[in-house]
């Protein structure tokens, strides 16, 4: 995999790390310091695996005070931190650096409470974010934003990551769904941002904090909104001739003032990929499938599924099945939820690309990333959540013949770089971590990211705090590696990506 | 302010008042300021100005010129436009497709001159005050998509963009919102916009006491019938509301459902039901009545023409009754939004004593406080926002890092930011 160049190790850190250790072994229980290669190999990479680093020791703290001490000593003694919840993100965000202390969040791990009447919960931030859900789901209760690895990110990392999920069109993404955070700063600095009332006082730090991708503070408690489950959800499973036909379906859906729970698309080639794997029923000789699921009360979703359905006639589908059953609904999403894995099996290595574009760009992107994969010889399939307009292109290629990699790295960056071009976002919901970072002068200019950078010097002024992560090193917009599986196999093979 | 004179161009940097047409203008305005330190009041339609502490200002920079709509998207649900538009213009150009802000912009203009004013984006973005739909659309910050503004400096940054889902840096979106022009003048703003539900009524329960309101609202929140507004108007306010479905005078809890025409019916129904309404407890307000009925919380109009001082607090849910009990004396009156965890209270008249009263009230129970109106004798010296001593710290960071000299609204929101 490419190089990519990383903050200077500070090769005096190197030569102290016994102190380090004993030291941190004094603040904490020395039990929790780990610095032995066996110990710190489960920590070199997260779920961008391209990427790996030994860090110089790993700390897992148990309590704030704990972390607040960690980070005062560090910040002295200028050794560099990097937070790491349960390691799925997809953009590198928790890559160790050499010379930096790893901090482990994963004792953090306990639901603190449920409070029903102000309806959140107050949680430890490694707890999963489907956890939270089971803990509140015999009151009818859930929690909104589901990204894929729901069964193993852990909400804190989600308020990092300001993770999404399929839902977001209608529901938002983590920002909108937390009420409070408890944070320590790099100097050691213990506060809360937010609480359980919805708005607080002052600066928005709960929306800065949020999805800064563990630059700014290190989060030790979080603060969510549940919301009451939906009494009934239906999915209709439309296919379309053309890919113009389905983009100009969504478009209409949502201009009639229908705002699905969520609506996915995905390519002829990703739709047959999927359905000889997971034999979901999808219509293969449709050239874009779509599926649109609706929620609330019966009449209300009722409502909505015959709208779309008068949508998607007009817009030419070639087939539309409406579930009858929860559980044929979920076969539905089955088929989309094997999306990747499927991918797995047609090609011996798949990229994963998130961009983010305006919805009614669909046909226009799709036709480039084709154009662009005949231009470098690569297949590739396209997932899209077409609610909320962020785009999965999945690119198929060979890890072991290094022209195939480089080709399909330029072929990632070039897809990022249209979907800036026509006015998306360069990610929607993995995060720009180190996996995008060299891509960040094409969405910002030096004065935006200079913007940025002063703030992360005001809270942390020798940058010590995840350094490396999201902002450029050097201002050059070089194509770097994405999300890349091998064999089918990711870090996490257990974990659903969709 | 009142001496300043209004002077058209922006160039001539002996005028006290600016009032650009373009971004570069207004660049040009604060290269010069920061050159020369000289501090900047931030103005718009002068909705709600008066929100803020005192400050001195040498110059102002109005922003009511700078105003249109750059691009409107129905389909992508966006709408992008220059921070001195009105929000009247704004929801004209959105009725036309049948689309709305959904976070409902408070008029403050009622509150503050008799007679509506529903200020610019740029100011309601600035304030980040949402109405009655707060609980299930989110605040203004939750809308603001992205934004192109001007920084202490002169320089022009921007971030986030026109589509929902975007991770890409710092969600600057986010800070902005809120910091009363403090941090950076907003010029291009991006909001999300949302289709207008087909139709919504309101159960109106006839109800005069707090406890039972409070009891009501927690409930319809908690329930899958997906109320949209939740209000309680104690008896000195409920007498002020005259529709034709409003079969009594005095306190009452408002429930407001939107959707399909069916399903609101439905849902209304069902809700009565849960709530174990008895026939001649409640009525059920149409969508014209419902839209007279929001559209008078939202704007605040039981306070019209109050001489009164008023205050917002925000507390969670669980505290509200408690907060009132503690606060309320004979002579205050209020109502309670955004289904129990807003309280608007009208104080007749406000001392440091009664105030630092409200201040340790609302902060032992998790929440704070904002003073909206106030007479002009005590603002000088009052809390207008409440912050604590290391917010205040990581505020004064903040602010140096996009208004390193403060010319921008010097001392707004607290002393020294």
């Amino acid at each position: 995999m490419s190089s990519l160049q990383m903050p200077k190790v500070d090769n005096s850190i190197l030569s102290k790390k016994d102190k380090i250790v004993s030291d941190i072994g004094r603040i904490i229980n020395p039990k929790n310091v780990l610095s032995h290669p066996d110990e710190l190999r489960p920590f070199e990479t997260d779920g961008l695996t391209a990427y790996r680093q030994m860090p110089l020791v790993v700390v897992m703290p148990e309590t704030v005070e704990e972390v607040s001490n960690i980070l005062k000593y560090c910040n002295e003694n200028k050794v560099k931190v990097v937070p790491r919840g349960a390691g799925t993100g997809l953009s590198g965000g928790s890559l160790p650096l050499e010379d930096c202390v790893l901090m482990a969040m994963g004792k953090f791990n306990k639901i603190l409470e449920i409070d029903y009447e102000n309806r959140c919960v107050v949680t430890q931030p490694c707890v999963t974010n489907l956890a939270i859900t089971h803990a509140v789901q015999d009151k009818g209760f859930y929690y909104a934003p589901d990204p894929s690895s729901q069964i193993a990110c852990s909400i804190g990392g989600n308020v990092a990551e300001n993770s999404g999920g399929v839902h977001s069109l209608k529901y938002g993404a983590t920002t909108n769904n937390l009420l409070g955070i408890e944070v320590v700063l790099m100097d050691g600095t213990i506060t809360k941002f937010g609480g359980k009332a919805m708005d607080s006082e002052g600066y928005d730090f709960l929306g800065l904090m949020t999805g800064s991708e563990g630059l700014l503070g290190v989060i030790t408690e979080v603060t969510v909104k549940i919301l009451k489950s939906p009494e009934i959800v239906k999915a209709a499973l439309i296919g379309f001739p053309t890919i113009e036909d389905a983009g100009n379906c969504v478009a209409e859906i949502i201009a009639e003032g229908c705002i699905p729970a969520g609506m996915e698309i995905m390519d002829k080639a990703l739709t047959k990929a999927t359905n000889d794997y997971s034999k979901a029923g999808y219509p293969t000789d449709a050239e874009a499938m779509m599926i649109v699921e609706f929620d609330g009360t019966e009449h209300e979703v009722e409502a909505y599924i015959e709208k779309a359905k008068q949508i998607a006639e007009k817009n030419n589908s070639s087939s539309l099945k409406v579930s009858k059953s929860n559980e044929e609904r979920l076969k539905f999403w089955a088929g989309r939820k094997a999306a990747f894995p499927a991918c797995g099996v047609l090609a011996p290595d798949y990229m994963c690309m998130d961009g983010s574009i305006p919805r009614g760009k669909l046909a226009e992107v799709l036709r480039e990333i084709t154009r662009l994969s005949k231009k470098y010889d690569l297949p590739v399939a396209n997932a899209f959540h077409a609610g909320d307009g962020n785009l999965h292109p999945l690119i198929m290629f060979d890890a072991n013949d290094k022209n195939s990699l480089k080709k399909c790295e330029d072929f990632g960056a070039d897809i990022l770089k249209y979907c800036v071009k026509v006015g998306g976002a360069l990610t929607g919901e993995h995060g720009v971590g180190i996996e995008k970072r060299e891509l960040m002068c094409e969405a910002f200019n030096d004065k935006d990211i200079q913007q940025q950078l002063t703030i992360k010097v005001a809270l942390d002024p020798n940058s010590l705090l995840n350094p490396g992560k999201v902002y450029p090193i050097l201002r050059k917009c070089a194509e770097e590696g994405r999300v890349h599986v091998h064999g089918g196999k990711t870090k996490f093979p257990d974990i659903p990506r969709f | 302010m009142e001496e300043k004179q209004n002077f058209q161009t922006s160039l001539d940097f002996n005028q006290n008042i600016f009032k650009p047409s373009t971004r570069e203008e207004i660049v040009e305005i604060v290269k010069n300021c920061y050159k020369k330190s000289i501090p900047l009041e931030i103005s718009g339609l002068q909705s709600k100005n008066k929100i803020g502490r005192n400050f001195q200002a040498e110059k102002t920079l109005d922003l009511s010129n700078y105003k249109g709509i750059i691009d409107y998207k129905p389909e992508e649900l966006y709408i992008k436009v220059k921070a001195g538009t009105p929000i009247s213009e704004i929801e004209e150009a959105l009725k036309k497709n049948n689309q709305q802000l959904a976070f409902e912009p408070n008029d403050f203009g009622y509150l503050f001159s008799g007679k509506s004013n529903s200020g610019s984006i740029g100011g309601v973005v600035a304030c980040n005050f949402a109405g009655s739909r707060r609980f299930k659309v989110g605040s203004v910050r939750d809308h603001l998509l992205g934004f192109q503004g001007i920084n202490g400096k002169g320089e022009t940054i921007k971030s986030g963009g026109t589509v929902v889902k975007n991770v890409t840096g710092y969600d600057l979106c986010k800070i902005l919102s809120g910091s009363f022009g403090t941090l950076t003048i907003l010029t291009e703003i991006s909001i999300k916009v949302l289709p207008k539900p087909e139709t919504s009524k309101t159960l109106i329960i006839k109800n005069p006491h707090v406890k039972k309101a409070l009891d009501y609202l927690g409930q319809s929140l908690s329930s899958s019938t997906d109320p949209s507004g939740g209000v309680f108007y104690p008896d000195y306010f409920g007498k002020n509301f005259i529709l034709n479905d409003l079969t009594h005078d005095g306190g009452l809890t408002g429930i407001r459902i939107e959707g399909p025409m069916n399903s609101v019916d439905q849902r209304i129904d069902r809700l009565s039901k849960e709530l174990d309404l008895i026939d001649n407890e409640f009525s059920v307000l149409d969508s014209v009545q419902t839209e007279i009925f929001w559209n008078k919380t939202k704007n605040l109009e039981v306070f019209k023409n109050s001489k009164s001082n008023l205050i917002r607090i925000v507390v969670p849910i669980s505290e509200t009754l408690q907060v009132i009990q503690k606060l309320k004396k004979d002579d205050l009156n209020y109502f309670i939004d955004w289904g129990g965890s807003l309280i608007w209270m009208a104080f007749d008249q406000l001392n440091p004593k009664i105030l630092s009263e409200i201040k340790g009230i609302t902060k032992n129970h998790q929440g704070y406080y904002t003073l909206i109106k106030i007479e002009d004798d005590f603002k000088a010296s009052a809390d207008i926002f409440t912050i604590d001593p290391i917010k205040y710290k990581i505020s004064e960071k903040i602010k140096k890092s996009f208004d390193p000299k403060r010319i921008f609204n010097p001392g707004k929101m607290y002393t020294g930011i």
